[in-house]
């Protein structure tokens, strides 16, 4: 037993050895392969990433290239992103997307990529600063934010408001967009006593449904309830039910999932701003792939669109109705 | 018996991991051209070195029979807490490195005299530890990245050329720091004593041990190891995050159970802990490589893991 031990150990060292030895002579180019482009998303499961990664997918194959994935274990996860993005370049990718976890802290990694040659652009989050990646392929947030604030204040017609926002988490640049696009298009500012309460809720529905509830204790007569995304708008729906409120308060969101728009549908939610990860994604492969042809780097900002999807549409904010929005949803 | 007995049970454990990796770095030099260079190796070891580290103080509360579910959040803490005194309060970066050590220590030391005055079990003590330490992060980093950090700050960061391949002083150091607790593990009476305290703090007591003393030791020097493996963190990313480290508590066990070292204490090597995080990084490389998407590595590490603990319940049965 313990020969045999010693003796694998023996053999397993000198293959150690031989697995360490070799240095550099293996990168060589064989026969030519297909164009490599990376997708790095924040986490895997989140259905708007599995969308997003679907369009590359799909963008992939229309244009001759081979996709490889990565992603984070948990939204925030910067580690994993700064290895994936590592572990890519030493693929030989032509260019990396990615949706960035930390603004910030990815941009070292990103510039490492950049270095070495590859093209990089950020889908739907910006890097801090926006100009560390070569381009951005993103929904205008802000603008999000704006007609969802434009559609609240129509449909209050008038009736003074006692606002709840349930945002994201400090110092995540999407959230704080949505949130100041909002009050910009309900017409009130930061601060203004119409905003009786704001929780962050991480785009979570539990999470979402105490922030609810813990307004309401607060302020019960909360009439118009911002919400960062669809989960966060569900978890608040939920609260708002177990009062009795979910008919006479107005739920607006943003993002455009499918169970987002069915729940816009069915009257939970008012309305909801749609964004297009399908769309970040394909376009964002056409653009390494096009840089790997002609080497044209793509640049600057592209807004991916927004859409505002209802079925009770008020005037002078122009919407589609869910019946699109199922059409054009994602997860 | 007794007096044979660690010796066999702490050589043989890290032949089946060693192997494994092995393994795992021949199957990936043929299935993928680019796995097979120096250049590769050396962003393996950089990408294993935090967690890698982090793993040193796990492996040594384990030896004691304990867990440290905290270490990730105080890596994390320790960052903010070097970066944000070099950044936004202006001390010399190694005043703010020691500072950020001290913390790390501070914390493993609390940890351990919780562990030992209360005698509470390890795994509650470290999961309060965790929230604590976390909810302090966030607090103090007001959920701010701490960007712009001196240069003395990423210079673990920095290569230097060996052979042809360029190397980060952050993975010299991590190897050093290895190899400097398998000689205080394996050559040393403290490490004698901690494999004693794994096996039976009611032996180790007896034989004249100082049990509580040892503990609060072991707790503290993880702590300090933990404070390293900020300032490695920091040196690679070049930032200081508050959102760093939540689940490299998870993968440091992950590191030391992959090494062979038992969870029940008092068995395994250090550097058997240096291959298992090895065959995590091999694995996480190699499988993005050859294109298979990061949900696989996780799947296969999981599966490790699993065969990594049955290995060492059969071994241990064998040898009762």
């Amino acid at each position: 037993m313990k020969a045999r031990l010693s003796a694998g150990l023996l053999a397993a060292a000198l293959l150690a050895a031989g697995c360490g030895s070799d240095d550099g002579g293996g990168s060589g180019q064989q026969a030519a392969t297909t164009a490599k482009v990376g997708l790095i998303t924040k986490t895997e499961t989140n259905p708007f990433f599995v969308k997003m990664k679907e369009g590359a997918q799909k963008s992939a194959q229309a244009n001759g290239m081979e996709l490889m994935t990565a992603a984070g274990k948990f939204d925030g996860d910067n580690a994993s992103q700064i290895t994936a993005i590592e572990n890519m370049v030493a693929a030989g990718v032509k260019g990396i997307l990615i949706t960035p976890s930390d603004t910030k802290a990815i941009v070292p990694a990103v510039k490492k990529a950049r270095d070495a040659g590859v093209l990089v652009i950020a889908l739907d989050t910006p890097t801090d600063p926006q100009d560390a990646t070569d381009a951005l392929f993103a929904t205008d947030n802000f603008k999000a934010g704006e007609l969802i604030g434009q559609y609240a204040k129509a449909a209050m017609a008038g009736k003074p408001a006692k606002i709840a926002t349930l945002d994201l988490a400090p110092g995540i640049t999407v959230g704080q967009l949505r949130h100041d696009g909002f009050l910009k298009g309900f017409g009130v500012a930061e601060g203004d006593p119409s905003i009786v309460c704001s929780q962050d809720t991480r785009g979570d529905q539990s999470k979402g449904q105490t922030a609810m509830e813990n307004c309401l204790q607060k302020a019960p007569d909360i009439n118009v309830v911002y919400t960062i995304n669809e989960p966060a708008a569900l978890g608040a729906h939920t609260a708002l039910k177990a009062k009795g409120r979910e008919k006479d308060v107005l739920v607006v969101s943003v993002d455009g999932g499918c169970t987002g728009v069915k729940a816009v549908q069915s009257g939970q939610i008012a309305a909801t701003s749609q964004q297009y990860p399908l769309k970040m994604a394909e376009d964002g492969v056409k653009a390494v792939a096009d840089f790997a042809k002609g080497g044209k780097k793509a640049a600057g900002y592209t807004d991916t669109g927004v859409t505002l999807i209802t079925d009770k549409a008020v005037d002078g904010v122009e919407a589609k109705d869910t019946a699109f929005g199922l059409a054009n949803c994602w997860g | 018996m007794e007096a044979t007995l660690p010796r066999r049970l702490i050589t043989t454990p890290t032949a089946g991991p060693l192997a494994a990796l092995v393994l795992a770095c021949v199957f990936f030099a043929v299935n993928s051209e680019q796995f097979l260079t120096g250049g590769n190796f050396s962003l393996i070891i950089q990408q294993v070195m935090v967690v890698g580290t982090l793993a040193i103080g796990q492996t040594l509360i384990i030896l004691t029979a304990g867990i440290d579910l905290s270490n990730g959040a105080i890596m994390a803490f320790g960052g903010i807490v070097m970066t944000k005194l070099a950044v936004d309060s202006g001390l010399p970066p190694l005043l703010a490195i020691a500072a950020g050590l001290a913390v790390c220590a501070a914390f493993g030391l609390l940890n351990g005299l919780l562990v030992m005055k209360i005698s509470l079990p390890p795994f509650i003590v470290t999961l309060g530890m965790l929230n604590v330490v976390f909810a302090l992060t966030h607090i103090y980093s007001q959920d701010q990245t701490v960007t712009d950090l001196p240069p003395a700050m990423t210079y673990l960061g920095r290569t230097f050329n060996l052979g042809g391949t360029n190397v980060t002083y952050g993975s010299l150091l991590t190897i050093l720091l290895f190899l400097l607790f398998a000689y205080l593990l394996g050559q040393t009476a403290w490490g004698r004593h901690v494999y004693a305290l794994g096996n039976s703090p009611e032996v180790a007591r007896l034989t004249g041990i100082r049990t509580n003393r040892l503990i609060v030791g072991v707790y503290t020097v993880a702590g300090l190891v933990y404070g390293i493996a900020a300032l490695l963190l920091v040196s690679r990313t070049g930032v200081g995050d508050p959102q760093a480290g939540q689940t490299d508590n998870l993968d440091s066990i992950t590191a030391v159970v992959l090494g062979g070292t038992s969870l029940f204490g008092g068995r395994g090597l250090v550097l058997g802990t240096l291959i298992g995080a090895l065959i995590v990084g091999v694995f996480r490389n190699g499988l993005q490589l050859m294109g298979v998407p990061s949900i696989y590595q996780t799947l296969i590490t999981g599966i490790l893991v699993i065969l990594a603990v049955t290995v060492d319940q059969l071994s241990r049965r064998r040898n009762r």
